[in-house]
């Protein structure tokens, strides 16, 4: 049974060294003092003083700008260690060794000197010294991870498919990790450095090339002595997920709306949906796009949708309105400052049309396309995007039909479109017809809005744009 | 010389491109001569990093020519807000690019060519290039006074500046590229490359401002086109090669695989902005309100292009300080970016009970903070 053990375990390829049979628990444990040991301060590897070379041209001396690695680091060599600038030329200085990273010569904006030392790398002095990992099962292969491939020097072993691979991507064998057996370069390996090289997501190796598992029963092959029988053993590679999580701080916009959005959800919410016949405002808008293009101005729903809104809240005004702190106020906005949502970089901003009580479709229409522009731009300004009492938000553009909007503080009313659908519906004579139907989602701050009055501006609205003509009477 | 853009020519580039070391095509041995067929900033520096990264260059050294439309390019470590007016940037909506080699700061447009010398990092001769590029004007045009300085620029009439230098080595690779004017905006040139941000402090690479002037005002038979064509024909001579100049889209992944998402990288915030040395600004102005006018002194360090430490000095209750805070604190962490302050400030402004007043106040306060960015 020990034997079988370490047959099978010398077929995973970390354990290189020839003394390490790692198998009974105390062995087991001296190794991984042994590991402890490298770990701490007392090293057992060779620190060699990695000096700055030759730059060329005459440089004798570099400013450092920018390191890549920090004391304590592990790096592959060709890995980046720092980049120098001397005279408008910017250089890459890379490792010429594996190691443990023990000490950097310079800090930041320091003048290196050619021939001088730049890092101090530990190097592992005896390479046949395996990473005491577990060693009953193989361990994911990273890049990142601390192994010694000593390439340089080496014959590279690869079959003739994994060449060609190599040559018909210009990359030299020395360049690339193996992780197949005696640091044998694999089809992946080739695949891996591209899709690191370019980034791009390349199709995973067909079946046909993964080594299958190798049959138990014959898994005795002739004792290390005989040379003759040197028939790779094939290994069964474990489907292996190298993905990291990543973590990041909240920080500027996202973070102010943590805090808006918590102070939001304090607002008890009522929610009230419906659905809008669009049929008449589409051929109207259909109708007045060219005279808006005319005048400059790109004429979409908004418009309608905000000058109406307008119209509900002179009738409604406590949709208008602000609470104070302590809800012991309600104030009546005397300007209805209709916030519309934009989707952009950031996120979701939301600029208002100033006044839309005093303004006609079409000036609310250039309005808007002024506020667009800026905001693809990244310029609006600050007055821009507050002061608003009232936000519509047509999420409708991206897709969806009903939703729950979130009341954007110190506002007491939101309202989201959904995207506008042809669906079948009956008219006054009991026929079927064609119908543009748009779904709207109202929420409202539910201390101060009860859902009459929600039910009621929202029926005033929708008479509006199910019969725009009726928003002629009530125009100021 | 005629610029051949047959598909017959893009396959042989393409072959070229993937050529491995051994085994050469007969042709173009020695060299090659490449010119952009894009005017975008971003995919043209892509080229120069692909180039860098992926051709091997032991047998063939490589002239790459591209024009862009205008963008202004920072070296590596330079501070954009120290070189450049990124307001009027942003107006104009002219790029800004970071390129990877040294170097300072230069505006790109059309009226402005960019020669770019790849060789193997023993191979690589700044000064040689430049003379290459001198004896070209020359040929081209005799009586033109242009030479190099030790500095690596090329000096017209011992005065003006029309080319200027910067270089990039890697472990095996390195390149070396110049700009040239032939026809630039001056106007423009001058106004964007002027900063107009006060109380800065960093230890970032500045660059060395110099009186520029165009090819085409000394004489104005010369186009881009014209000298393009004299440099590549000067090239192909003295590396005894084709005088022929293949044409490479910078978004053909065909050939360049990877590009795009290298043009990707250029264009990131991160790269942009993110990558300036950690600086401090220090300043102060003055808010006219209602009668009275308020000095508020503000203190920043910004590193990556994020505010690392926030410092605002109001006089005391003009603002409530709860909210004082809660600014100072969400700036802290956020990116040193006027975009991303509106965002903020206004967002965070719903979270606290406010009035007209306050409202204005606050506006106020923010509009100038964004200045400073």
């Amino acid at each position: 049974v020990c034997t079988h053990r370490v047959r099978s375990c010398s077929s995973i390829r970390f354990i290189k060294s020839k003394y390490v049979c790692v198998f009974d628990k105390s062995a087991l444990k001296f190794s991984h003092q042994q590991r402890l040991f490298r770990t701490s301060a007392v090293s057992r590897g060779q620190i060699v003083q990695f000096k700055l070379s030759d730059i060329g041209e005459g440089i004798t001396e570099v400013t450092v700008k920018e390191w890549y690695i920090k004391e304590g680091d592990s790096v592959s060599q060709f890995d980046s260690i720092c980049e120098v600038q001397s005279d408008k030329a910017s250089v890459t200085i890379t490792s010429r060794y594996d190691g443990i990273i023990r000490k950097l010569h310079y800090s930041l904006d320091e003048i290196a000197y050619v021939g001088k030392p730049l890092v101090d790398i530990e190097i592992d002095a005896s390479k046949g010294v395996a990473p005491a990992e577990d060693v009953v099962e193989a361990p994911p292969m990273s890049h990142e991870e601390h192994t010694h491939q000593e390439i340089k020097g080496h014959k590279t072993l690869a079959t003739p498919a994994v060449r060609r691979l190599a040559m018909e991507n210009n990359i030299k064998l020395s360049e690339i990790v193996g992780t197949g057996k005696d640091n044998r370069i694999l089809k992946e390996d080739i695949l891996n450095y591209l899709a690191k090289q370019t980034g791009a997501i390349l199709p995973p190796s067909p079946k046909a090339d993964i080594i299958p598992p190798l049959p138990k029963s014959e898994t005795v092959p002739a004792p290390p002595k005989d040379k003759a029988r040197k028939i790779p053993v094939p290994v069964s590679r474990p489907i292996v997920f190298s993905g990291k999580d990543k973590t990041e701080p909240v920080t500027g916009f996202h973070k102010a709306m943590v805090k808006t959005m918590s102070a939001a959800l304090k607002i008890p919410h009522f929610g009230y949906c419906d659905e809008i016949d669009m049929t008449q405002l589409v051929q109207l808008r259909e109708e007045l796009k060219p005279l808006a293009q005319i005048r400059g101005v790109k004429l979409s729903f908004m418009p309608f949708f905000i000058k109406a809104a307008s119209l509900g809240l002179l009738q409604y005004p406590i949709l208008n309105a602000s609470l104070d702190e302590n809800c012991q106020n309600v104030t009546y906005k005397a300007s209805h400052n209709i916030g519309v949502a934009m989707d952009t970089e950031q996120g979701l901003i939301v600029p208002n049309v100033k006044n839309v009580q005093v303004c006609s479709v079409f000036e609310i229409a250039s309005e808007l396309n002024r506020l667009q522009s800026l905001g693809s731009a990244g310029q609006l300004g600050t007055s821009d995007l507050t002061g608003g009492t009232f936000t519509l938000s047509n999420v409708g553009t991206i897709g969806g039909t009903y939703t729950k909007p979130v009341i954007l503080p110190p506002e007491v009313a939101i309202g989201a479109l959904g995207k506008i659908q042809v669906l079948p519906r009956f008219n006054g004579k009991g026929e079927v017809f064609k119908a543009q139907i748009m779904n709207v989602s109202w929420s409202a701050d539910h201390r101060i809005i009860d859902g009459a009055t929600m039910a009621r501006f929202s029926n005033l609205w929708k008479s509006y744009l199910e019969n725009p003509a009726s928003m002629l009477l009530d125009l100021k | 010389m005629v610029l051949q853009s047959s598909l017959k020519n893009c396959l042989q580039l393409s072959c070229i491109l993937q050529a491995p070391k051994a085994g050469f095509r007969s042709t173009a041995s020695g060299g090659l001569i490449m010119q952009s067929t894009s005017n975008d900033v971003y995919q043209n520096l892509a080229v120069e990093d692909w180039i860098h990264d992926h051709m091997n260059l032991e047998n063939q050294q490589v002239l790459f020519l591209w024009r862009n439309s205008p963008a202004v390019v920072i070296g590596r470590h330079q501070n954009p807000w120290q070189e450049c007016n990124l307001r009027l940037l942003r107006q104009k909506n002219i790029k800004l690019a970071r390129r990877r080699s040294g170097g300072g700061t230069v505006y790109h447009d059309l009226g402005n060519i960019n020669l770019t010398f790849f060789t193997t990092r023993k191979k690589h001769e700044r000064m040689e290039n430049l003379k290459l590029v001198v004896k070209a004007l020359k040929a081209l045009r005799p009586q033109l006074d242009v030479h190099v300085t030790d500095r690596y620029d090329i000096l017209l009439d011992r005065q003006y500046k029309i080319s200027g230098t910067a270089a990039k080595l890697g472990r095996t690779a390195a390149y070396h590229h110049c700009t040239l004017l032939c026809n630039t905006d001056k106007f423009v040139l001058s106004s964007v490359l002027k900063s107009p941000y006060k109380g800065l402090k960093s230890n970032a690479t500045p660059s060395v401002p110099a009186s520029v002037k165009n090819l085409f005002e000394e004489d104005s038979s010369l186009t881009s086109e014209l000298l393009l064509d004299a440099i590549a024909e000067e090239y192909a001579t003295q590396h005894r090669i084709d005088r022929h100049i293949n044409l490479i889209n910078p978004a053909d992944e065909t050939v360049l695989p990877g590009i795009n998402n290298k043009a990707k990288e250029l264009q990131t915030w991160e790269w942009v902005y993110g990558k300036t040395p950690k600086f401090n600004i220090s300043t102060h102005f003055n808010i006219a309100y209602k009668d009275s006018v308020l000095d508020v002194k503000v203190d920043m360090d910004v590193k990556h292009g994020r505010i690392e430490v926030c410092n605002i000095d109001l006089p005391e209750q003009w603002l409530p300080p709860a909210l004082c805070s809660e600014l100072v604190k969400n700036l802290t962490g956020s990116k040193f970016c006027p975009n991303e302050t509106t965002a903020l400030v206004t967002t965070l402004l719903r979270a606290c009970p406010h009035d007209g007043d306050l409202q204005s106040k606050w506006n106020l306060l923010c509009e100038n903070i964004k200045m400073l960015m």
